[in-house]
């Protein structure tokens, strides 16, 4: 492995200063799935990794009613999968959780670090943002909560800066009257990124939509939500007809590139099909 | 630079003296010696390196040596109860010739070990899902899930 310096950070203000002391090629270190591997196969300079995992109150996970699910920067994909509370309450964010990587790099790899690597592929994303999640942000002068949506500006970039640390991820409260689905398409089921992502979480009142949100995962720069499609389906009955054009619109709304794993085009014809199908199986939770 | 590290391996307690970006991998099989554990892809993607840290599943190639500080970790080479008895998935795995190349075996064996923990008796689809992190290029899964299904009967049946 190419050489590198090694921290172990004892506090959020150790980390953060070592950010920023230890200049750029210094990256934060937690499940490290994806850094050892940019470093191993050099896609990424690095010089010094910061290990968080000592710093204390990172890996809680807790749930009320009111606030919802909040869970630290250290808690893994691989604890969150397997909460009850989970695959109970947000089965989108279970079959997204279950569908990264593998059993082993689950059990290493954070839900945190997954938003950090700000890929618009990861599969935490789209379900995290169809839910209205919030990033919790510590900087040595201040504390700041930014929606999830408002976090990422492009592939691998998101609005951290220099010595900024996200600590926690809060999801919404699990409404009884909601309902919701991610589903990942790829060519196997494991050790796979996605091909496209479709993440719908909405709500029903009167057997109409009360709200619905729609996030598309490796269709674009960052992963999209798809306003218009949601504004179409906003307070019908979810219909297989309004279903249907809803999900047309959204394969306009999406701004898909070609590369290894699809073309432009496919990945297009395959948000039509994905959004359709999230919607009608986050409609079983009312069967 | 080089750090101490105290840990566990194979229920023995030890000393590694590692480079801090050595990786677990690196560090069990060219300081501690224990060959068994496998380095395929060295990015985890293949689970050949599979070992349990704490008792749960983890790429040795992806977690680095000063990580196992205070830990616990088994590899292939802690699995026979003693010198001259098999685990029950080793002997499967040899009766059904569940090993072709045997390169993804250690690695196959240490996740087959923590899935019948969990699940002394798993279906077909819970075999694929709990090995789905681990590749065999020879292709030998359909001998493998019968090695596994087989050493599951034989463990159920020597505990009742």
């Amino acid at each position: 492995m190419r050489r590198f310096e090694y921290h172990r950070a004892e506090t959020l203000e150790h980390a953060s200063r070592l950010l920023v002391e230890l200049g750029d090629d210094s990256f934060l270190f937690a499940g490290g799935t994806d850094l050892l591997v940019e470093i191993r196969e050099r896609l990424r300079r690095v010089r010094n990794v910061i290990d968080i995992k000592s710093i204390l109150g990172l890996s809680d996970i807790t749930y009320d009613e009111a606030r919802g699910l909040t869970f630290g920067a250290l808690v893994t994909v691989g604890r969150l999968e397997r909460l009850p509370l989970v695959c109970q309450r947000y089965p989108n964010l279970r079959a997204a959780f279950a569908s990264l990587g593998s059993i082993q790099v689950r059990n290493r790899a954070t839900v945190v670090g997954n938003i950090c690597r700000a890929s618009p592929s990861a599969d935490t994303i789209p379900p995290l943002i169809a839910d209205g999640a919030f990033v919790h942000i510590y900087s040595r002068t201040n504390m700041r909560v930014v929606p999830l949506a408002e976090f990422f500006t492009g592939p691998g970039k998101s609005v951290l800066a220099k010595g900024e640390i996200v600590t926690g991820i809060t999801v919404p409260p699990a409404l009884d009257n909601s309902g919701k689905a991610y589903l990942k398409h790829g060519r196997r089921k494991a050790m796979e990124l996605s091909t496209v992502g479709v993440a719908v979480s909405l709500t029903m009142e009167d057997g109409l939509c009360n709200d619905i949100r729609i996030a598309l995962g490796a269709v674009g720069a960052t992963v999209l939500r798809a306003p218009e499609a949601e504004a179409m389906l906003r307070g019908t009955a979810l219909d297989a007809a309004t279903i249907k054009t809803a999900a047309n619109k959204a394969m306009e709304e999406c701004t898909p590139i070609s590369n290894v794993r699809a073309s432009a085009d496919y990945r297009r014809d395959m948000v039509g099909v994905l959004t359709g199908r999230a919607i009608k199986q986050a409609l079983e939770a009312f069967a | 630079m080089k750090r101490i590290v105290e840990l566990t391996i194979n229920g023995e307690a030890r000393d590694m003296a590692v480079e801090t970006c050595c990786s677990l991998l690196d560090a069990l099989r060219d300081d501690v010696g224990l060959t068994g554990t496998k380095k395929g892809c060295d990015v985890g993607d293949c689970g050949a390196c599979t070992v349990l840290v704490d008792g749960e599943p983890v790429n040795a190639c992806l977690m680095l040596a000063v990580e196992a500080q205070g830990r616990s970790i088994e590899t292939v080479e802690g699995l026979q109860p003693s010198v001259d008895t098999l685990h029950p998935l080793q002997d499967a795995f040899m009766r059904h010739g569940a090993s072709q190349c045997g390169f993804c075996t250690p690695g196959i064996l240490m996740m087959a070990k923590k899935l019948l923990a969990d699940n002394p008796r798993p279906t077909d689809e819970d075999i694929r899902f709990g090995l789905s992190g681990n590749i065999c290029r020879c292709t030998g899964y359909t001998k493998i899930f019968d090695a596994i299904k087989s050493a599951a009967r034989e463990m159920e049946a020597a505990r009742s």
